[in-house]
């Protein structure tokens, strides 16, 4: 049976599914109750300095989009880090630390951007047993405004210099955890790791406004009238975070930096992408405040039979392999030719891929063949684009196949070596030889 | 044949919470949270098989997609527009095998999107919540227009002319409108005096007068609204109902399913309605099921029907079929009448049958016979049309019915025909809505040409 257990940083943990610095690791109760379901590690729900507590508000919090059956796609919220007292987690985390030694324990922190807030937190933390910190530069919504979190994310020179600190005063590892509210996450990561970082987190949630009351004309959540942008969470920003962790797992100068991937992480497979793409773990939020802690179990026994039926033994013999093939526009293939192909046996007849090439691509699929209700490929139109695939709602019916010889919707020969833009002779830039 | 057993047949045998039960909803209806889930498995097909389906043409997606996006009042419109009895046929099409028979996720699951269920959904929210009429009328054209028969493909063809702007009589010789809405369909499809409600919100667009008690060939002759009117649709319906054919079919307790229907839906207490203890019911489409059921419902202990073909060949479909058997109804193939049994006193005792067999298409009986002893016997064999109400008006008959052709156009100057009067389809609720609203466009093309 695959060793699932986890080594990030030096920190052990026996699964790499954590649960994210959010409502569910907020005291010792429900990190407890992390535990007692399987959870391999948790990030404190992050501490701010001492003294009296943030607050919340005290209406609605959560706003939230859903799919079809109220299946909830992505979540937003306009909770501020812990309202608790300092003192009360601090004790807490010592406690539950000492009673679950083979757990992942880091603290999420964030004070203002002034050394001496950062010294003081970071003694009182060192004390308590934590295997790690992760600097929460992320939240958009506000504590941005009062100068810390995205706003501190925002600006690479702030996080090297808190990073720095950081690693001055303590000597628990470092995570950064990043904010995706910016336009390129490379230059943020690399501040991270110029600061000394032992490793980044992301993403954090993304800066939204999830509906409109139309009856009051107001954001929702809505509170007295008013609604304010909320940090965006949930399977719906999975695909933006893989590819910032990919940017950030490919890129020359954070290459090899220890990543700790999050976004809409809901079942094994979404982890099992996220460490191919390099995370050394995962960690979850959304999916547990929807289903409860239990899903866990289900993420373990995935990843383990799915290692098992790969022959992978460790994590750490998949992280990363799809690094290397995540490439840039111009590298893809352009010899590469498909069709899509529709079985008929599976076929229910819904008519969607037909419509949709139709109405919106390259009319490359029949409604009608001799008379009757079908649907067909015509290869002479068909460009390979798998958007019938995509609509299709039976999983399987439609695939794409690639094809040799001559292509019939060029009527050319398709050559059957690799070539791609930077020579093709439509490119005003193209090299003679092909770069790879 | 001198009957052992007193002969049975009375009223009251259940207790009233029993009938309440027995009759409620067949189907109770859709919550919002069920519609919103339901309304959620549906593909929005291209060029939709169950649209295809439709008699009436209903754009199902469309309608579907509506309340899926919180709007179930324009789902109703939706439906409407094609069929303005959309909300009755949500109650009493056989939707397993029209729109859900066609449904993708049938083929694909074998579980079709309840598209009847979610139709009715969003027509009662719309005729419970809506303040008005979901249709204008057109500026009035000063045309006059007689519809003979308030059933459904009268009501649909006059809703469709008053839309038009055309002032429209519409003539019954019931005593209420809806036709078979109102007395023919069975009491647990159409619960609340639906029929009645949904002719008042047909009623609603204005510009339709409804006269009852008005009966062609008593009252008044087609002749008649040829000279008064611009134009006639006739939606009579059959008026005549199948005979057996066999010995003894006047002995009393011998009844026709559809006059003891009409009887069940009109009586303001089903507890007042005898109901032999032992029923035999004799046919095998829509009707036979519904008078075995609601005899069931009623208290019957025994329902038997006897049907002279096999299971396939019942124009009941299977699920119909199953709705009677998980009544309790019995069903028996291949049997056809060859004797009303009578006990002393000429009244029913029993059924003689004779057992059939098919060769070559050709159904024959065996000459072996059995006997099942029944204090009540139903007759659902079919109706017929009956054309002396029309006698000397020069219409064309199809086959015992009158002739139209698609724009269901008869042979007679600005007369138009429809509903199960004509031969357009089945004898189904919805291919008479589409009939109406066929022939009023036809109407109302001449009359604007």
């Amino acid at each position: 049976m695959a060793d699932i257990s986890s080594n990030f940083l030096g920190i052990q943990s026996p699964n790499p599914f954590w649960l994210a610095s959010a409502p569910p690791t907020d005291k010792a109760y429900n990190v407890e109750r992390a535990f007692e379901a399987g959870w391999g590690g948790v990030v404190w729900k992050t501490l701010g300095e001492a003294g009296p507590p943030v607050v919340n508000v005290n209406g609605p919090r959560y706003g939230a989009i859903h799919g079809p059956d109220r299946r909830l796609l992505g979540l937003n919220n306009i909770e501020l880090i812990t309202d608790r007292d300092l003192e009360v987690n601090l004790k807490e985390i010592i406690e539950v630390k000492k009673r679950w030694p083979d757990r992942a324990m880091i603290v999420s922190l964030m004070v203002p951007c002034e050394e001496h807030c950062w010294k003081n937190i970071l003694e009182r933390v060192n004390d308590t047993g934590a295997d790690g910190i992760e600097l929460n530069f992320g939240c958009p919504h506000g504590m941005s405004e009062r100068g810390m979190g995205s706003a501190v994310g925002q600006v690479p020179e702030y996080i090297q210099m808190v990073t720095e600190w950081c690693k001055q005063y303590s000597n628990l590892p470092v995570i950064v955890k990043l904010t995706p509210n910016i336009t390129d996450v490379r230059y943020p990561a690399r501040a991270a790791k110029a600061g000394g970082a032992d490793a980044v987190s992301l993403i954090n949630t993304i800066n939204s406004i999830v509906s409109v009351d139309l009856d009051n004309f107001a954001p929702e959540p809505t509170i007295d009238g008013k609604g304010s942008h909320g940090g965006y969470c949930g399977p719906a920003v999975k695909p933006i975070a893989m590819n910032m962790v990919a940017e950030i797992a490919r890129d020359a100068e954070t290459k090899g930096l220890p990543i700790s991937g999050i976004g809409g992480i809901s079942t094994w497979r979404d982890a099992a992408e996220f460490i191919a793409l390099g995370c050394g773990t995962v960690q979850v939020c959304t999916a547990a405040m929807t289903y409860g802690f239990k899903i866990v179990e289900e993420m373990i026994d995935g990843l383990s039979d799915w290692m098992d039926e790969k022959g992978y033994r460790t994590i750490g013999e998949f992280q990363g392999m799809a690094v290397p093939n995540v490439s840039d526009w111009q590298y893809l293939n352009l010899n590469y030719v498909t069709k899509a192909r529709i079985d008929q046996d599976s076929c229910i007849k819904c008519g969607r891929c037909h419509i949709a090439c139709e109405d919106t691509s390259h009319q490359a699929i029949t409604s009608i063949v001799n008379g009757e209700r079908m649907f067909e490929v015509i290869d002479e139109e068909c460009v390979g684009c798998n958007l019938c695939v995509n609509v299709c709602p039976v999983d399987g019916c439609i695939t794409m196949e690639q094809i040799a010889g001559v292509d019939p919707r060029t009527q050319e020969p398709i050559d059957p070596d690799y070539a791609n833009w930077t020579t093709h002779p439509n490119n005003p830039m193209a090299a003679k030889e092909a770069a790879e | 044949m001198a009957s052992e057993v007193m002969r049975d047949v009375k009223a009251g045998r259940l207790e009233q919470s029993e009938y309440a039960e027995n009759f409620s909803d067949i189907h109770p209806p859709l919550n919002a949270h069920e519609a919103a889930v339901e309304a959620d498995r549906c593909y929005f097909c291209y060029d939709a098989p169950c649209m295809t389906a439709c008699p009436t043409s209903i754009d199902v997606p469309m309608f579907i997609r509506q309340i899926a996006a919180d709007n179930a009042k324009g789902a109703a419109k939706t439906i409407f527009e094609q069929n303005i009895l959309g909300g009755m046929c949500a109650r009493v099409c056989p939707t397993e095998t029209l729109c859900e028979e066609a449904c993708v996720r049938e083929v694909a699951e074998g579980k079709p999107v309840k598209i009847g269920q979610l139709q009715r959904y969003a027509t009662d929210v719309l005729m419970r919540e809506a303040s008005e009429h979901p249709f204008e009328r057109a500026p009035s054209t000063g045309k006059r227009i007689a519809v003979v028969g308030a059933g459904p493909a009268g009501l649909s063809c006059a809703h469709r002319l008053a839309m038009h702007g055309h002032d429209v009589t519409v003539l019954e010789a019931r005593e209420k409108g809806g036709g078979l809405s109102e007395y023919g369909i069975a009491a647990y499809k159409s619960v609340n005096d639906f029929a009645q409600e949904e002719l008042q919100f047909i009623l609603d667009i204005g510009g339709i007068t409804i006269e009852t008690g008005k009966k062609l060939g008593a009252d008044f002759n087609l002749a008649d609204l040829t000279g008064k009117y611009d134009a006639v649709f006739l939606g009579i319906g059959l008026a005549n109902v199948n005979a057996l054919g066999v010995a003894g079919e006047d002995a009393d307790g011998c009844e026709d399913a559809v006059d003891y229907i009409a009887g069940l839906r009109q009586a303001a207490d089903l507890s007042t309605l005898p109901i032999g203890r032992r029923v035999v019911v004799i046919g095998g489409g829509m009707t036979a099921i519904d008078i075995a059921t609601q005899a069931k419902r009623l208290g019957a202990e025994e329902v038997t029907i006897a049907y002279r073909r096999g299971q396939d060949g019942m124009n009941a479909s299977a699920y119909e079929q199953e709705v009677a058997q998980t009544s309790g109804v019995t069903i028996r193939h291949w049997l056809q009448p060859k004797a009303v049994v009578q006990d002393d006193a000429g009244a029913v005792a029993g059924i003689e049958l004779e057992y059939t067999s098919q060769a070559n298409g050709t159904l024959s009986g065996t000459g072996e016979t059995t006997t099942i002893a029944a204090d009540q016997i139903f007759k659902a064999i079919g109706q017929s049309f009956d054309d002396h109400p029309l006698a000397g008006s020069g219409l064309d008959m199809d086959r015992g019915r009158i002739r139209t052709g698609d724009d269901r156009k008869t042979n007679l100057a600005n007369v138009w025909a429809g509903g199960d009067c004509v031969r357009s389809g089945e004898d189904l609720t919805v291919v008479s809505v589409e009939d109406g609203k066929i022939a009023a466009e036809s109407i109302h093309a001449t009359l604007t040409a």
